[in-house]
C-alpha cells in the first residue's frame, strides 16, 4: 500500500507579532513548525502501514526550508520525503496549491507507485480554509472523506475504506473507494515519538526534490500569483471601537461594582440571567 | 454600542486593475445562498447569508436566489417555502432521494450543475463540515475563487465581491476578490452575520433541475448515522450568556473558576485558543475565529488578551465585558466594559456576587 501525506510548514501562531506601524507580519525569529493538524494525518497514515503494510510518501509545497519539516516527518516514521519547491509556486491560493499538489502526486505516483490514500489535515493553522483537501480529490478525481474521526476499516482486496467522519449533528458512517482522499479531524491520535533508528536516518536521508517543471506542470501559468482566481487587496488590523471600554475601579467590592455597572448599561440582562440560572 | 467601522472604504477592485471582466462571464448575475439542510433541519446559518446576501443583492440590485439541495417531500419543501420568509427571489431546487444524506458526489453535482445553468455572480456557503466540504470540491471543478470564513462581505461601486476575512493566523484581516472568475465564492462561519428577522411571505418562484445520478453513479454510501446526543452538545454559539477564559488564567485548574461562575449565571462557557493547543480545554469549546463565532447578550472574557481572531468570533456580543490585568490588552479595545485586575481573584468573588444577586430570597438576604 502507498500512502501520500501532504503536509505544510507554517509559522507557529503562538508566536506571530504585527508590527505595531507598519501592520506586516514580522517573521524574523519566528519558528516553523509542521501544521499541527497535519500530525493527525500523518500518524493516521503510519497506523496504516504498521497494520496493512507498504510506504508512506510526505510531501510539501514551500521554500527550501520546508525541508526541515519533511526531515522532522522522516523521524516520526515516513518512508520517503518529496519537496516541490519553485519561485513560480509562490503566491499561490488555495485553487493554485492544489493544481501544484495534484500535479506532484500525479509525478509520484508513476515515480513511486500509484497512491492507494492520500492524507492531510482538516486545515492549516495559518490559512484555516480546509479547502485545500477537497480541492487536490477534486483535481485528481479521488473520492473525498473530510473531517475524519477515525477509520474503523480498509479493505485493500475489496478497495474499500469505511471510515467515521464528523458532521454537524453527529458522525455519518461512510464507505467508499479506494483511491481514496482523506482530512483527518484532530485530537484523534497522538504522534507517535520516532525510534531511534528513525531519527539517525531521517538526518541523512536524501529529500526529493521537484521544481514546477520536474514536477511535470505543464501550465506555468496555472501556478502561484498567476494561477490564483483570489486576489488579495488590503491586509489591515481592525480599529479600535470609536467609543472606549468604560473601566471599573477596583475598590473595596469590585465583583459587586462589576455587576451593578453590567445591570445598569443592559437592565433586562438581570431577569433574564435570574431566569437562565433557575434553569441549571 | 455598535462597533466602529472595521474597514473604511472598500478597497477598490476592478477599477484598479482597468482590466474587465471576461465575455464568457458576462452572463453571471444575481447573488446565491446554498441552503444547507441535514436530516431535515436547516442550519441556521444559511439565514443568516441569506440576511448578508439580500444586503448584497440589493446594492447590486440584482435578484437574491437560495439553492435547495435535498431529498424529495416535506423537508425540502419547506426549506424552499422559509427561503422567502429569509429575503429569497427565487429558489432552485435540486430534490431528489439519493440527496438524503449529504454526500460530496451528488451534492457536488447537483450544486455545480445548477451554477453551470443558471449562472450566479456570488455564491455564499456556510462554513460548517458540510459547506466547507462542498465549497472546495465546487470551486476546484469550477475553476473559481473560494473566500473561507469570511467575516465581511461587501460589494464595490463596480460591483465586485470585496470578502474580508483574517488572516496570518488571525492576526491581521484582509479583504480578497475574484476579479476574473465567475462565480465569485465566500464561505461565512455560523453566527458571524446577524440572523435577520423571519416575514411571512408566500411561496415565490421556484426553479426545479434534475440531479441526473442513479444510486449506483454514487460511490460513496452511508453505512448509518449517529446523531450527537443532547447532552453532549455545546450550544456555545447560539448561547444568550457566555463567560470565557484565556492565558490569564494561568493554570489548567483554574479554568474550573470560569465554569463556575458559567454555572452561576446560566452561561455556556468558552475559551481563547492558546487554551485549546494547551490541552487545557477541548476544542468545541473554543471562541475565535477558528472555533465558534458567539453573539450572545453578555459576554466575560476572563484573562484573554483580546487577538484579532479572538475579537471576531465576538465581536457581534451585545456587551462584552474584559477581565485583565494588563490595561493596554487589545481587548479593551473592542470590550464595552472593562476591569484592570487578576481574573482568579475577581472570577470568585463574581460568582458569589451574582449568586446572591440572582437568587430568588436576595432581598431576603439583605433585609435580614
Amino acid at each position: 500500500m502507498h500512502i501520500v501525506v501532504c503536509i505544510k510548514q507554517v509559522p507557529d501562531s503562538a508566536q506571530i507579532r504585527v508590527h505595531p506601524v507598519t501592520n506586516t507580519i514580522m517573521r524574523q525569529g519566528v519558528p516553523t513548525i509542521i501544521n499541527p493538524y497535519d500530525l493527525f494525518a500523518l500518524e493516521a497514515a503510519l497506523e496504516l502501514r504498521d497494520q496493512f503494510g507498504g510506504e508512506v510518501t510526505v510531501l510539501t509545497m514551500g521554500p527550501p526550508s520546508a525541508e526541515d519539516s519533511l526531515r522532522k516527518a522522516l523521524t516520526f516514521g515516513a518512508d520517503r520525503a518529496v519537496l516541490l519547491t519553485d519561485r513560480f509556486f509562490a503566491g499561490a491560493d488555495t485553487l493554485a496549491t492544489t493544481y501544484a499538489l495534484a500535479t506532484a502526486i500525479r509525478k509520484i505516483s508513476t515515480e513511486f507507485g500509484a497512491p492507494d490514500l492520500v492524507f492531510t489535515g482538516k486545515q492549516t493553522i495559518d490559512g484555516d480554509t480546509a479547502q485545500v483537501g477537497p480541492g487536490i480529490a477534486k483535481r485528481l478525481g479521488l473520492l473525498q472523506l473530510t473531517y475524519v474521526a477515525k477509520i474503523s476499516a480498509l479493505d485493500l482486496e475489496a478497495r474499500t475504506i469505511d471510515a467515521e467522519r464528523r458532521s454537524e449533528g453527529g458522525v455519518q458512517l461512510l464507505r467508499t473507494r479506494l483511491p481514496c482522499l482523506v482530512t483527518m479531524l484532530e485530537a484523534t491520535n497522538q504522534i507517535r515519538r520516532g525510534a531511534m533508528a528513525d531519527a539517525l536516518r531521517a538526518a541523512r536521508a536524501p529529500i526529493v526534490k521537484w521544481s514546477a517543471q520536474e514536477a511535470g506542470v505543464e501550465d506555468i501559468s496555472k501556478c502561484g500569483l498567476r494561477g490564483s482566481p483570489t486576489i488579495v487587496k488590503r491586509v489591515f488590523a481592525p480599529a479600535a471601537r470609536s467609543e472606549k471600554a468604560a473601566l471599573i475601579e477596583v475598590g473595596e467590592q469590585p465583583a459587586e461594582a462589576l455587576i451593578d455597572a453590567i445591570f445598569k448599561r443592559q437592565p433586562a440582562l438581570e431577569t433574564e440571567l435570574a431566569a437562565l440560572a433557575r434553569g441549571y | 454600542m455598535g462597533t466602529a467601522p472595521k474597514t473604511a472604504a472598500p478597497a477598490s477592485g476592478r477599477a484598479a486593475t482597468k482590466k474587465e471582466l471576461p465575455e464568457h462571464f458576462k452572463a453571471y448575475k444575481h447573488v446565491w445562498v446554498f441552503i444547507e439542510q441535514e436530516r431535515g433541519q436547516v442550519h441556521p446559518v444559511s439565514w443568516e447569508l441569506m440576511g448578508a446576501g439580500r444586503k448584497l443583492a440589493d446594492k447590486l440590485k440584482v435578484d437574491l436566489a437560495a439553492v435547495v439541495i435535498g431529498p424529495e417531500g416535506e423537508a425540502t419543501q419547506s426549506a424552499a417555502a422559509e427561503s422567502f420568509c429569509y429575503g429569497a427571489d427565487l429558489v432552485y431546487m435540486v430534490a431528489d432521494n439519493l440527496l438524503a444524506d449529504y454526500r460530496n458526489e451528488s451534492y457536488t453535482k447537483a450544486l455545480t450543475d445548477v451554477v453551470n445553468t443558471y449562472k450566479p455572480e456570488i455564491l455564499l456557503l456556510g462554513a460548517t463540515t458540510l459547506g466547507r466540504d462542498l465549497a472546495g470540491s465546487v470551486a476546484t471543478t469550477l475553476l473559481t475563487g473560494l473566500t473561507a470564513d469570511c467575516t465581511e462581505l461587501d460589494v464595490d461601486t463596480d460591483g465586485s465581491l470585496a470578502a474580508t476575512r483574517p488572516t496570518f493566523g488571525g492576526s491581521l484581516l484582509c479583504t480578497i476578490y475574484t476579479l476574473n472568475y465567475r462565480p465569485q465564492m465566500a464561505t461565512v462561519r455560523p453566527r458571524v452575520m446577524p440572523m435577520p428577522e423571519r416575514v411571512a411571505r408566500p411561496v415565490g418562484r421556484i426553479v426545479s433541475h434534475p440531479l441526473g445520478l442513479v444510486e449506483d453513479d454514487i460511490v460513496t454510501k452511508v453505512l448509518s448515522f449517529l446523531p450527537d446526543r443532547d447532552s453532549a452538545k455545546s450550544n456555545l454559539a447560539y448561547a444568550d450568556v457566555v463567560v470565557a477564559g484565556g492565558l490569564g488564567l494561568g493554570s489548567p485548574e483554574n479554568f474550573q473558576l470560569v465554569r463556575q461562575l458559567a454555572t452561576v449565571i446560566g452561561a455556556e462557557y468558552g475559551c481563547s485558543r492558546p487554551l485549546v493547543q494547551k490541552g487545557w480545554v477541548t476544542s468545541d469549546r473554543q471562541i475565535g475565529q477558528t472555533g465558534k463565532t458567539i453573539r450572545p447578550k453578555l459576554y466575560i472574557a476572563a484573562g484573554i488578551s483580546g487577538a484579532i481572531q479572538h475579537r471576531v468570533g465576538v465581536e457581534g456580543a451585545d456587551l462584552i465585558v474584559a477581565i485583565n490585568t494588563d490595561r493596554n490588552a487589545p481587548i479593551f479595545d473592542f470590550a464595552h466594559m472593562g476591569i484592570v485586575t487578576d481574573a482568579i481573584r475577581l472570577l470568585p468573588a463574581l460568582t458569589a456576587a451574582f449568586r446572591a444577586r440572582l437568587s430568588p430570597h436576595s432581598r431576603d438576604r439583605i433585609a435580614s
